[in-house]
């Protein structure tokens, strides 16, 4: 496939990575999964452009961002609202537009929200590392040299013919995301909820937990009231495979959520966030609040099927376009 | 054996085999995960090893956590035999203390036994890789013998080199990259654990057995297996 240039870097802001759907099949060999945090706004912003919906794009965090159009090329902006411009004039987000040559596009941001997606017609083109684009910034490899984006770099996309025709693809409005400072986080038990303490499993579903500025790409760190254990047990477990949404809680009983960049873990886990909240994940900004609602399997995988059929929908809406 | 099943999620399964690192709990984790990859279920998609425990992966929209554990409990239970595991056995030089090993003299001092002597423990039993995690490739091994139990270093080093062969407790492990780290490193080796760019991209997996030789700082350039 050819490739050709299509965004200079002018200012890579306080985090942007390229990221697609992720790295699976590889944590038995240590290697995390990766990854967009807010995967359904990564599958949006490429379904508005064309793209499948795993294709690689930017995601960038909170704000500074500024990409320079080398060609001409129809971009989708989804995620947190970081107020993105096209030069002077707002760029509407949740849909795509066909950028010119020499245009700037820049996210100022701050807002609320944290994670912002930028999809370009054909996907960011680098090389494939074990089956995926994600970066591991962990690690060091996969997208840009295993490293975030750096002023001066040049990205390139796959050449995709009649591409223009993808310009003006609008998402629902009504199924854009919203972005509270407040968030309720869906779990289930376990998987060692029975290792706590009954006033420890009652702080976890009333408490109101702020996120702690040391939150990465690696886990949401929290601060609030302490979920104890059990006494008498022993401050870590024996390590064990663990998955994004794990909600781990070390000795001094402050959740840390995992996110994707970690394969095993040592400490006790209450609870887990639903699959079809993982996306919050992505959007939860530090100093924002972060309750938890328990659900049963069942609920959880209706809730699954609900916001997979969003997409669904959304597909077939853009295949009868076509 | 009848295993623990919890829940990790509405997508994955902790099945647990045993209470205790030990080489014989780890091979039945072993053992179930080659039986699981035989039996192709429909919905698993991914199985992650550790020393006790299987995480088993799912896609809930495909088969259910009852169906699903249900699937894993027959499969636990066939005790017909499998074929051997591809299991490797891999030699591992190391050059013992000096730069490369910054830890063992501190560590001879606290066992009160002298370096030549943990070299000859070190390299005297054959370990098993109970699992990899941490990082990309790192091994958990063990058992290391009784006498070089050691605990981690009260204040762990901010930087650990590539290459760094440590001990804790009863385990010994290698520093695939430079990173954070807190076990006593005794030694250091020129392999590779590590690289993105192989398949399987680690040189180690789980049930793997591992044997270290000790060898001079200017054998390293020519030493072959």
């Amino acid at each position: 496939m050819a490739a050709i240039d299509t965004f200079e870097v002018l200012h890579p802001g306080i985090l942007t990575t390229v990221q697609d759907l992720g790295r699976p099949g590889f944590a038995r060999y240590g290697v995390a999964p990766s990854g967009a945090l807010d995967a359904f706004s990564l599958r949006v912003a490429n379904l508005l452009v064309g793209n499948p919906e795993d294709a690689a794009a930017l995601e960038t965090a909170v704000m500074g961002l500024r990409l320079k159009a080398l060609r001409d090329a129809v971009v989708a902006v989804t995620g947190a609202d970081l107020k993105p411009m096209r030069g002077r004039e707002l760029l509407p987000m949740w849909r795509s537009h066909r950028i010119r040559a020499g245009e700037v596009i820049a996210f100022p941001g701050p807002a609320g929200g944290m994670r912002s997606y930028i999809a370009v017609s054909g996907g960011i083109d680098v090389t494939p590392v074990l089956g995926s684009r994600s970066t591991n910034l962990p690690s060091g490899f996969g997208g840009v040299a295993g490293r975030a984006l750096r002023k001066g770099d040049i990205l390139r996309r796959v050449v995709v013919e009649d591409e223009f025709r993808f310009a003006g693809r609008v998402f629902e409005p009504a199924w854009v995301p919203a972005y509270p400072s407040r968030w309720r986080l869906r779990v289930v038990w376990g998987p060692q909820d029975d290792q706590f303490t009954e006033e420890g499993r009652q702080a976890f579903v009333t408490g109101i937990f702020r996120v702690s500025p040391d939150s990465d790409r690696t886990g949401i760190r929290l601060r609030g009231p302490a979920v104890s254990h059990r006494p008498g047990l022993s401050e870590s477990i024996i390590s064990e495979g663990v998955i994004a949404g794990a909600i781990q809680v070390p000795g001094d009983g402050q959740p840390i959520i995992l996110l994707a960049e970690t394969t095993t873990g040592g400490y006790r886990k209450i609870a887990t966030v639903i699959s079809a909240d993982l996306p919050l994940l992505g959007r939860i900004m530090p100093g924002n609040e972060v309750a938890f609602s328990v659900v049963t399997l069942d609920e959880a995988v209706q809730a699954l099927r609900e916001s997979e059929e969003k997409i669904g929908e959304f597909k077939k809406r853009l295949a009868a376009l076509s | 054996m009848t295993p623990i099943y919890r829940t990790m999620g509405d997508r994955s399964l902790l099945v647990e085999l045993g209470e205790e690192i030990s080489p014989t709990t780890n091979a039945l984790v072993q053992d179930l995960m080659q039986r699981l990859e035989s039996a192709a279920i429909p919905g698993i998609r991914e199985l992650v090893p550790a020393y006790r425990s299987l995480l088993v992966t799912y896609n809930p929209l495909v088969i259910s956590s009852a169906a699903l554990q249900s699937r894993i409990t027959a499969v636990a239970g066939d005790t017909r035999r499998l074929s051997a595991p591809a299991s490797k056995l891999v030699t591992v030089p190391v050059v013992y203390g000096v730069a490369g090993g910054p830890d063992l003299e501190s560590v001879a001092a606290h066992l009160r036994i002298d370096a030549e002597e943990i070299i000859r423990l070190h390299t005297r039993t054959i370990y098993r890789v109970y699992m990899i995690g941490f990082m990309p490739g790192f091994p958990y091994m063990g058992e290391l013998p009784a006498a070089l139990a050691m605990q981690r270093r009260r204040t762990p080093r901010t930087r650990v080199a590539k290459g760094s062969v440590g001990i804790a407790q009863r385990q010994t492990g290698i520093y695939p990259v430079d990173s954070p780290g807190g076990w006593q490193i005794i030694g250091w080796t020129p392999i590779e654990l590590f690289d993105p760019h192989r398949r399987p991209p680690s040189l180690l997996e789980m049930g793997d057995t591992v044997k270290f030789e000790a060898v001079r700082p200017e054998e390293v350039k020519t030493w072959r297996p």
